[in-house]
């Protein structure tokens, strides 16, 4: 089936959103800075924008995030940047420039729009995808792919990591999490 | 007409223990004027500077936050106006140097030379918006507008400036980022 026409409904493994948001607060991410992305839409942003935990700042255009979380690094406080894979590449120079270039702990969770989650990044149906984890390899930035349940155990450890030794991390979202 | 120069001349009386965000030429300018620890030069990606203004004057609400943000930089980052505006920091002024031109890359003009940065930012939902394009205007007004309650946006109208030296390497310095953290961390 293509992935255009998938719903939730034919993905038979389920991704659960709370526990991905459990190990945001455990990672001591504060602030969460976002452009919608619809396949973070609704089991991420809506219970992050009701959840007075975080301090969620709606932004207009993907790379003003990764400004605002280098501001945020230099007072101490951890940021989260959640954007579309489509965001991510378009916000190429400002991750190179601040994140890579100034060594600064940009956190970002990248929803991999129109990726079937059966197959890897690498091998998804869709170019703009299929590209991504080659580029973050090229900008030396350690990814991690959000999946399957498991997956979510990597999210604390990488963002302490990327905050303890100064680097930018990135977290691939390949399927919806679900609002449970 | 005014100078940048001579903008930051005047607004250089003022600053205690702010955090002056600058960048490019502005950033030149700026440092020409002294070193200081909470100079905080965001170079690296063009227009990002307001974003940088806005994560530091979130980060830090008990210290003012200044951005000295060239016209051209501004427009690669309208967005970030209504961003500003929303997230309504009330410690943060942003100065807008606007020369009409891209003075870093060859001094070519801006798409649009009678931009109306004020406007933009007054209909974004800034708390306050000025324009200046006479020096001793902006002397008497300059304490005024950088202890009101932000987001405040003033447009500085000044004449391009002649060549100048961009020392990148002295702006990236690692060191002036580990210190400006630094004394983040003790204030």
């Amino acid at each position: 089936m293509d992935a255009d026409l998938r719903t939730d409904g034919d993905d038979e493994i389920e991704l659960k959103g709370s526990p991905i948001v459990a190990a945001l607060k455990a990672g001591g991410i504060e602030y969460v800075l976002s452009v919608p992305d619809i396949v973070t839409s609704r089991g991420l942003l809506r219970p992050i924008a009701r959840d007075p935990a975080f301090k969620l700042i709606r932004v207009c255009k993907e790379d003003e995030c990764i400004g605002i979380a280098s501001g945020l690094f230099y007072c101490d406080k951890r940021a989260l940047t959640l954007i579309q894979h489509t965001g991510f590449l378009d916000s190429i120079n400002a991750i190179r420039g601040v994140a890579v270039e100034y060594a600064q702990p940009i956190c970002m969770m990248i929803g991999l729009l129109q990726h079937d989650p059966r197959t890897t990044p690498r091998n998804s149906p869709r170019y703009g995808v299929r590209i991504v984890e080659p580029i973050l390899d090229a900008m030396g930035i350690p990814h991690h792919l959000i999946n399957e349940e498991p997956d979510i155990t990597k999210i604390r450890p990488a963002i302490d990591d990327a905050y303890t030794n100064s680097h930018p991390v990135a977290f691939l979202v390949g399927r919806r999490p679900s609002m449970s | 007409m005014m100078k940048r120069d001579e903008c930051f001349r005047v607004l250089k009386r003022h600053v205690t223990d702010e955090v002056v965000v600058a960048t490019y030429s502005s950033a030149v300018d700026w440092l020409a004027l002294g070193e200081r620890t909470l100079n905080y030069f965001s170079i690296g990606a063009m227009g990002l500077d307001s974003s940088h203004a806005l994560g530091l004057a979130l980060g830090r609400p008990d210290k003012r936050i200044i951005c000295l943000q060239g016209d051209g930089s501004l427009l690669m980052n309208l967005g970030s106006l209504v961003t500003i505006a929303a997230a309504a920091p009330k410690n943060l002024v942003h100065l807008v140097v606007q020369n009409r031109t891209y003075e870093a890359n060859g001094g070519h003009p801006i798409p649009n030379t009678r931009t109306d940065f004020a406007a933009m930012a007054r209909s974004a939902g800034y708390a306050h918006a000025h324009e200046f394009s006479e020096l001793a205007n902006f002397e008497q007004q300059a304490a005024h507008v950088l202890k009101q309650e932000g987001p405040v946006l003033a447009t500085l109208h000044v004449e391009p400036s002649g060549p100048l030296t961009y020392d990148y390497p002295k702006l990236y310095d690692a060191a002036r980022r580990a210190a400006i953290k630094a004394e983040l961390e003790k204030m």
